[in-house]
């Protein structure tokens, strides 16, 4: 039993920076090119630990330790996750709703940081992120309470054990848009793009350099990974048995949503930016139904 | 079979958030179609093992009325009149979506009193066709273009369809046939009204049909 | 057999003026079918003991009297249509209130049409099966829209898409009210043919109540936007006022008849349920609803035509009322449904009249009706007489019947909102006809001021043949309508 959490919880500190670089593989793939290494993010991590890190006379220390928050949250986030029936080391009832704040803790810390350099742009995105957090956040909740209620537990790394088969597709569609809404994927922000006036994420951490940047990129991939792995659970079929094939399951599903990701980003363009409500409305009525529809 | 029905279940309420999420009108028409092919799929699952030669010719009907005359007699008015999307609806669409959830929970809570002690399919479907009803009453509220009220009206008869089949319930031959028949000559009336109405006012909001009013 | 006749020949004939071509011959066909029709009739009152009700279709006595009243109306509606569509030109022709040009719909289509509207209201009354009766409404329904659509200009198409909008919506919840009552006797077993009327109120003991009510709600809703009740009523004034003038008479004078045909049937199997108080505190509530609605609406009203509509919602209140009451009621209810279809038959022909007249629909243009037309300022005045319940007539006795039922079971609230409506919409009436008629035109600005001219016999012998029906029934109360009441009464509410 310990065995296996620590070999799940080696695997996402030391894999996630390999999120990246399968999204870029397989938009390169779509596109017709090579694309950048799979591990691509390992060395740009080597390059920028190397660096030092070049701080504006504008900010303070909250620019300075927004990084760090976001790394620890996202740390202590993927110790509450689970992978499918892999449970992990941290499990308490309604550890869902912590995961949650965590979330919202290292948005803060984001906006904070952003609105610390004084600049218009990351102002600007800023607002624009927390906007569609507020609309993403009740999808997210509500999709993890109609979890907890088709499961009858409330600590996540039970409820997965203990899952039924009912709406499953339906919260699986739902918490996959609050990835892309929570991620700064298309349809919701273009990670690619150069224009600062048209960034929602990239714009917000677009001042940090050196090991700062590095933190902020792991702590990115963390949070994609706990995403990612909600996700999966929720689609890897019941019948798994053994602890280690469950994990290896829950593995190959994670890498499935992955390369949904960057399907989803070639094939997609980006929302106009009054259509986001929408969708992200729509996403908490995907939850509102599969809750409607456990609690009848 | 249970997950059958609850495959289809889902699917009908998402396909009615697409109806009233839409401003599209041709999609809308589509979404219309695939509703009346999914509840004449849950009418032949249901009746699967009783099948007479009545309930057959009574879902085809169904099917070729619902799923091929009227959707295309429908998209012929909206194409000869160039009419693509609903512009300007008197409930915006994320607010249609957000009152969309209100009604399913309604016809949901209305759906506990009425309880049978029939079988599980039935259960299921009794709040479905209830939501199909009052979504098809929102819409024909809730637009303005006299097509989309038609639409309306028609998923309104499609929820009461789906009441009807999921419920077993057996009404005589001819008058099932006479139903799906006035409900037919009913849209062509309203459809030639449509075009009309298009013709002589050249556009098709029937918000700006209020000349004879009192107040 | 002779029901069969009764539904086939008006539908018969009414195909075959589809495809003839002449007008003429249209009008021939519609009068003579509709005398053919109101022969029948009369021979079944005498002869209908021997039709044997079927599952699906007989004649009850509730059902003959309604039938007959409708054939009457019909008959009288059809000659006044003949002389109508004579007078009205094919072609173009200029409108009277807003200078637009317009066309009318072609003869066979009208008429065509309305001998449809006849069968189908035949089928309404003679249909002992509730989802027969549906059908039946939703085709009445469908028949009647392209008669609103006579006179082809944006008003009456605004009218007749609200018409077909409101009442089809309405009538798909009916639908769901008839499904709901069939789950209701669900676990009756297998019944078969659950709906029909027979073994409705065999096994109506077995019913279950919670369907059975929220059944009824949903059948009342439904027939009640049919009939023209309040709040369900949008559609009625639109299309009663832009409709031409014969075939409002038929749509007021019949129509909303038929539908509270189908209302009391369900009420019978609700009493027969033991639900009687539930839908009798429906009828109460709406019936006071549309006295208000009406009251308030007719104060501030300048169209004549909308003026009679908003009495028909009136009415129909008022008999709703009446069966919620119960008791004397009931048979003061019916009597009601009697003396308004005859009324109001009459003034809508007679403001058809006047339009033709004065070519406008404003009360405040209309004045010296009485030195102009003669006859029809006569008959204008006897009818709104009528119509808010003076003696001699007899919408006079049916109200007082109806007060007296409300007095009986002591429900003094309700007889002060009813009196009080019917007092409001008494003065406001009078103060609207009174000074159409009697007052001489001052030659101002937007009154009409016509010189005499020929009142033909054709748009007043009808009418007055109505009006002197209304005057009768006020002052004598034939014996057989006297047992036939009786009879209705017993039969809905059982004393």
């Amino acid at each position: 039993m310990k065995y296996i959490i620590t070999t799940h919880l080696l695997f996402t500190l030391i894999l996630c920076p390999v999120i990246p670089g399968i999204i870029q593989k397989v938009k390169a793939f779509f596109a017709g090119r090579k694309g950048k290494p799979v591990l691509q993010m390992y060395y740009d991590w080597g390059k920028l630990l190397r660096k030092g890190a070049v701080y504006s006379r504008t900010t303070t220390w909250i620019f300075k330790a927004s990084p760090l928050i976001s790394v620890a949250t996202g740390i202590i986030g993927v110790m509450l996750v689970p992978l499918g029936k892999t449970p992990n080391l941290l499990s308490f009832p309604g550890d869902m709703i912590l995961l949650v704040y965590l979330f919202g803790f290292a948005r803060f810390a984001t906006v904070l940081a952003a609105l610390d350099t004084g600049s218009a742009f990351e102002g600007m995105g800023a607002s624009r992120e927390v906007q569609f957090s507020m609309l993403a956040e009740p999808a997210m909740l509500l999709g993890l309470c109609a979890l907890s209620a088709l499961s009858g537990e409330t600590s996540m790394s039970t409820m997965f054990t203990s899952l039924q088969a009912g709406t499953r597709p339906v919260l699986a569609a739902a918490i996959f848009i609050v990835l892309l809404a929570e991620n700064s994927r298309i349809p919701f922000d273009d990670p690619n793009t150069h224009l600062e006036l048209t960034m929602i994420h990239e714009v917000m951490i677009l001042d940090h350099s050196g090991p700062d940047l590095a933190f902020i990129e792991y702590g990115a991939a963390l949070k994609f990974w706990i995403y990612a792995s909600l996700t999966a659970s929720l689609i890897v079929p019941p019948g798994f048995s053994g602890e280690w094939k469950s994990l290896g399951a829950g593995l190959i599903a994670l890498i499935l949503v992955v390369a949904a990701v960057g399907i989803v980003e070639s094939v997609m363009a980006r929302l106009k930016l009054t259509r986001v409500p929408q969708l992200l409305v729509g996403a908490t009525i995907l939850s509102l139904i599969s809750l409607i529809l456990i609690i009848r | 079979m249970n997950s059958i029905f609850n495959f289809l279940m889902i699917l009908l309420i998402l396909l009615n958030f697409r109806l009233l999420s839409s401003s599209r009108l041709i999609p809308c028409i589509h979404t219309f179609v695939m509703q009346a092919v999914i509840l004449t799929l849950v009418a032949w699952l249901t009746h699967r093992h009783n099948l007479n030669i009545h309930l057959i010719i009574l879902m085809s009907v169904n099917v070729i009325l619902k799923a091929i005359a009227l959707p295309w007699m429908l998209s012929r008015v909206a194409h000869k009149r160039a009419i693509s999307r609903e512009l300007d609806p008197i409930v915006g669409y994320t607010a249609s979506l957000i009152i969309g959830a209100l009604l399913l929970g309604i016809s949901v809570l209305i759906s506990q009193p009425l309880y049978l002690s029939h079988t599980a399919v039935e259960n299921f479907f009794l709040p479905i066709s209830l939501f199909t009803i009052f979504s098809g009453l929102f819409i024909t509220i809730a637009r303005k273009k006299a097509i989309t009220q038609v639409l309306g009206y028609m998923v309104m008869e499609n929820g009461i369809y789906t009441f009807g089949m999921a419920m077993a319930i057996h009404e005589p031959f001819i008058v099932e046939l006479s139903v799906l028949l006035d409900i037919f000559v009913a849209v062509l009336i309203m459809g030639v009204a449509i075009f009309h109405i298009s013709r002589e006012f050249d556009h098709m909001d029937t918000d700006r049909l209020s000349v004879l009013r009192d107040l | 057999m002779a029901i069969w006749l009764l539904l086939l020949v008006p539908a018969a004939a009414g195909l075959f003026c589809f495809l003839s071509r002449s007008s003429s011959l249209c009008r021939y066909i519609l009068c003579m079918a509709a005398v053919f029709h109101f022969l029948l009739v009369t021979w079944l009152w005498t002869h209908h003991g021997k039709t044997i009700p079927s599952a699906w279709i007989g004649l009850d006595d509730v059902g003959l009297l309604f039938l007959s009243i409708t054939s009457l109306l019909f008959l009288g509606s059809s000659v006044y249509t003949f002389g109508y569509l004579k007078a009205e030109a094919q072609g173009h022709r200029k409108d009277l209130e807003e200078n637009i040009f317009f066309k009318n719909s072609h003869d066979s289509v009208f008429t065509g049409c309305l001998l449809l509207f006849l069968s189908t209201m035949t089928l309404v009354t003679v249909s002992r099966h509730l989802g027969l009766m549906w059908v039946a409404i939703e085709a009445t329904t469908l028949s009647s829209a392209p008669l609103i659509y006579y006179h082809r200009h944006h008003r009456s198409l605004e009218a007749v898409w609200k018409y077909i909008l409101i009442c089809s919506i309405g009538i798909a919840l009916a639908m769901l009210g008839n499904f709901f009552i069939v789950v209701a006797g669900s676990e009756i077993g297998d019944t078969g043919n659950l709906l029909s009327l027979g073994e409705l109120t065999a096994n109506a003991s077995n019913l279950n109540p919670t369907w059975l009510k929220a059944a009824f709600v949903l059948c009342f809703v439904g027939y009640g936007t049919k009939m023209g009740l309040a709040p369900m009523h949008n559609w009625l004034p639109d299309a009663h006022s832009e409709a031409p003038s014969s075939v409002s008479a038929l749509l007021s004078g019949a129509l909303l008849n038929c539908a509270f045909l189908v209302l009391l049937r369900i009420h019978v199997v609700m009493i027969a349920a033991g639900l009687g108080q539930t839908s009798s505190q429906l009828f109460v509530l709406l019936g006071l609803i549309s006295l208000v609605f009406a009251a308030v609406f007719i104060i501030g009203q300048k169209d004549f035509k909308r003026m009679l509509a908003y009495s028909s919602v009136e009415h129909m209140g008022i008999i709703a009322l009446g069966i919620g009451i119960g008791g004397i009621g009931i048979s003061g209810s019916i009597f009601h449904a009697i003396n308004h279809s005859l009324v109001k038959g009459m003034l809508f022909m007679t403001a058809g009249n006047i339009m033709t007249a004065y070519q406008t629909k404003n009360i405040d243009s209309v004045r010296g009706l009485l030195y102009t037309r003669p006859i029809t300022a006569m008959l204008w005045l006897a009818g709104s007489i009528a119509i808010i319940g003076s003696p001699p007539f007899g919408t006079f006795l049916s109200e007082l019947t109806i007060l007296g039922g409300m007095i009986d079971t002591h429900r003094y609230g309700v007889a002060a909102v009813y009196l009080l409506t019917l007092g409001i919409i008494f003065a406001a009436l009078s103060a609207k006809v009174l000074p159409m008629i009697f007052l001489r035109p001052t030659g101002e600005l937007g009154q009409e001021n016509p010189l005499p001219g020929p009142e033909p016999a054709w748009s007043v012998a009808p009418l007055a043949v109505f009006g002197i029906f209304a005057l009768i029934l006020g002052v004598y109360m034939p014996p057989w309508l006297s047992k036939v009441l009786d009879e209705i009464t017993r039969y809905v509410g059982g004393q």
